[in-house]
């Protein structure tokens, strides 16, 4: 009691030599970038992570690189690696990133939605009905709206029976399935169409929605906005870094900042590079697909949400100790439903994108086990299962690699069945990633209460 | 009980003061007329058996639980606490026995909870960072790699520290911690007792519920015992021994070491 302050110190010694004890798991535990001050500390605390379980992207790039080289092989003629093609698997992937991102909401909470794929359907299905010049004929920004609407209301509707009446999501968005599976049939009836709306004929509605997918950018447009992008990005990462640096709280030191710069300059140039190149046969085919600004703007709107706002704050902090948050004066029942709503919300984008792809909307559309593949996307991005976990981009990263899979059985004229055996295989191994991963690591994934 | 009101006046007006608090859940009497002053800059150690009451007193006073009868002066002023929202506002913050942190954020984020400081509607995190990294050092909490690692990452005394640096960020004058030694080791637990220390010597005053004698007698300046629901005894902790205290809190007074009082509840 005579010298607290002495005391204190041998106190911090005693846990100072007590962490020095195991300094492998202690440095495993973190996050390079928040105790790194120089490169070559950087490296070796994402080492000692790997090590310990705790990957990051890695998996997902050496999955991504696997998958390439095996499907450029396999492939007839070798046309996985073609322009035309790598153009389409990324319109294919942005379908899936969209919904995997959507499906972030829900997984970040702990909970699930497998509504989602024919909830966003029956939304893009209410759109491409409604701009149909031979009936209603509305423009496209209300059409879009509407169906839009649809899904934000489906996604308050279950959001408020899992939250209000403490029902397990799984059971409430499994009905879902069913219902809104139902109703889009219902809707794809409407119309002298048989079943079949679709987006070909002469109207400027009907051309801006099949353009999502298919319009694309003039090739010097496209170098200049991703000149733009990278350099907006790039300064705003540089002088944030730096300015924390300076202020000395806690960031990565300047080397990091350059190379996570490059990184994004880099594959800016590949993808628009790529896009560029003329991929026709008889005319010539050009120019970035509309899709991939569409996939960055949601990629960016939902980043900024989930990291810097006070509702995504919430969202993390109820996946990860709910009832911390109770505690802490948040609203649980109001964060949770509005989860699901902008879940159901980011699903009628994906499935409008996937309409535009499929040039309307049909019972063909295999929106239940886009789910799954949803659901396999985000984890196998880095998001968990088990909530607290996940990031808008693990969605877009995990949605490329999923697309990259089902693009390579598409040239390979891989029967439903071995389709449907490769989804399930796909989901299966994300879930393991997810288990061993968490298993491995302290810091990962959270204990529910 | 008396002699200890009269004591207390004698020593200044306390900060908190309760009396004839009563509280019942259905047919089961939780507190009978309980009486408590908390001093403002000192330690009081809230002591007693399983079941005695001491975390229902601690949730009326947090305003988790509505309390059925009884006045609360705060600063000598009567007060209603209906809710947690009241009691913070009057400098009143709890640290609960399970923490309340969430593993998957990081030390700011946690100690924000609730409360994120925005700038042109985002979160600030720069100005959050800077007072965070400010109220722990203030609290001399050295140990930490990283104000940015996630809680998870901590060991336990680590996460005490910063579940009563969360607390103390608010120009609260009075905490109240629920069992803050249970579950930690020997040196974790120096930690926290010397924390305890600090926040007394920053002049806040504390309220610790324990029944850990060792903790109680080195760092609390008053006890009060309770003892099935009623206040047993309050004084200051040099007027106790180990013996008695632990006669209070067995027997709910001093020389009854066979049979219980008649009212048991």
């Amino acid at each position: 009691m005579a010298d607290p302050l002495k005391r204190a110190e041998i106190t911090d010694n005693v846990a100072a030599d007590l962490t020095a004890a195991a300094p492998e798991a202690a440095v495993a535990e973190l996050p390079p970038e928040v105790v790194a001050q120089s490169l070559g500390e950087y490296v070796r605390g994402y080492v000692a992570r790997i090590r310990a379980g705790e990957s990051g992207v890695l998996p997902v790039v050496m999955a991504m690189v696997a998958i390439v080289v095996v499907f450029e092989v396999i492939s007839p003629n070798n046309v996985y690696l073609s322009p035309g093609n790598l153009v389409n698997l990324f319109q294919q992937s942005a379908v899936i990133m969209v919904l995997a991102m959507a499906e972030a909401f829900a997984l970040v909470l702990g909970e699930i939605d497998l509504s989602i794929g024919f909830v966003g359907a029956c939304g893009a299905a209410i759109t491409v009905q409604l701009i149909q010049p031979a009936t209603t004929n509305w423009p496209w920004p209300l059409a879009v709206l509407a169906g839009l609407l649809f899904c934000v209301v489906f996604g308050a509707i279950q959001g408020t029976l899992i939250t209000r009446l403490h029902l397990p999501s799984f059971i409430v968005t499994l009905a879902g399935y069913l219902v809104a599976n139902g109703l889009f049939l219902k809707i794809l009836l409407f119309g002298p169409f048989s079943g079949y709306p679709n987006l070909t004929g002469q109207s400027d509605n009907l051309h801006f929605i099949y353009n999502l997918m298919w319009g694309t950018i003039d090739p010097i447009v496209s170098w200049i906005g991703a000149a733009v992008v990278v350099a907006a990005l790039g300064g705003f990462i540089w002088f944030s870094d730096s300015r924390r640096r300076k202020s000395g709280l806690v960031a990565p030191p300047a080397s990091l900042s350059l190379i996570k710069i490059g990184l994004i300059a880099v594959v800016a140039i590949v993808v628009v590079g790529i896009c560029n190149l003329n991929r026709g046969v008889l005319i010539v085919q050009e120019g970035v697909p509309w899709v991939i600004p569409i996939v960055i703007a949601v990629l960016a709107a939902w980043t900024v949400l989930l990291g810097r706002t006070k509702y995504g704050r919430y969202l993390y902090a109820i996946g990860g100790n709910p009832e911390a948050a109770r505690r802490a004066g948040i609203n649980l029942s109001v964060v949770r439903t509005a989860a699901f709503m902008l879940c159901s919300f980011t699903a009628g984008i994906a499935l409008l994108l996937y309409a535009s792809y499929l040039n309307g909307m049909s019972n063909n559309v295999q929106a239940g086990y886009y789910v799954l593949y949803a659901v396999a996307a985000a984890v196998i991005g880095g998001t968990s299962l088990m909530g607290g976990r996940g990031k808008p981009l693990h969605g877009v990263l995990g949605g490329l690699v999923i697309g990259a899979i089902y693009n390579g059985m598409y040239l390979l004229a891989l029967s439903f069945e071995w389709q449907y055996i490769v989804t399930g295989l796909v989901l299966l191994a994300a879930i393991i990633i997810d288990a061993v991963s968490r298993r491995g690591s302290a810091s990962g994934s959270v204990t529910r209460i | 009980m008396t002699a200890a009101v009269a004591q207390a006046q004698a020593a200044g007006e306390p900060l908190l003061k309760i009396r004839g608090l009563d509280k019942h859940f259905g047919p089961v009497q939780a507190l009978y007329h309980v009486d408590l002053d908390i001093p403002p800059r000192q330690v009081t150690a809230l002591c007693g058996d399983n079941g005695a009451g001491k975390t229902v007193l601690t949730k009326c006073i947090a305003g988790i639980y509505p309390i059925d009868h009884g006045e609360i002066f705060w600063e000598g002023r009567p007060v209603h606490i209906h809710n947690a929202r009241d009691s913070a506002r009057l400098g009143i913050e709890t640290v609960y026995q399970d923490l309340a942190l969430a593993d998957n954020l990081d030390i700011v984020q946690n100690m924000f909870l609730g409360r994120e400081r925005l700038r042109s509607g985002l979160l600030d995190e720069d100005s959050m960072e800077r007072s965070a990294a400010e109220t722990l050092s203030s609290l001399r909490v050295t140990t930490v790699k990283s104000i940015r690692q996630p809680v998870a990452s901590l060991s336990g005394g680590q996460r005490q520290s910063v579940a009563v640096a969360k607390a103390v960020m608010w120009n609260s004058k009075l905490v109240l911690m629920d069992e803050p030694t249970a579950a930690l080791g020997v040196v974790q637990t120096r930690m926290v007792l010397d924390l305890i220390g600090r926040l007394r010597d920053k002049g806040l005053a504390v309220m610790v519920i324990s029944h850990n004698l060792n903790d109680v007698f080195e760092v609390a300046d008053n006890i009060a015992v309770l003892y099935l629901g009623r206040m047993a005894v309050q004084d200051k902790a040099t007027n106790f021994d180990r013996q008695s205290v632990v006669e209070y809190m067995t027997t709910g007074g001093l020389g009854r070491s066979s049979g219980r009082p008649a009212k048991e509840g």
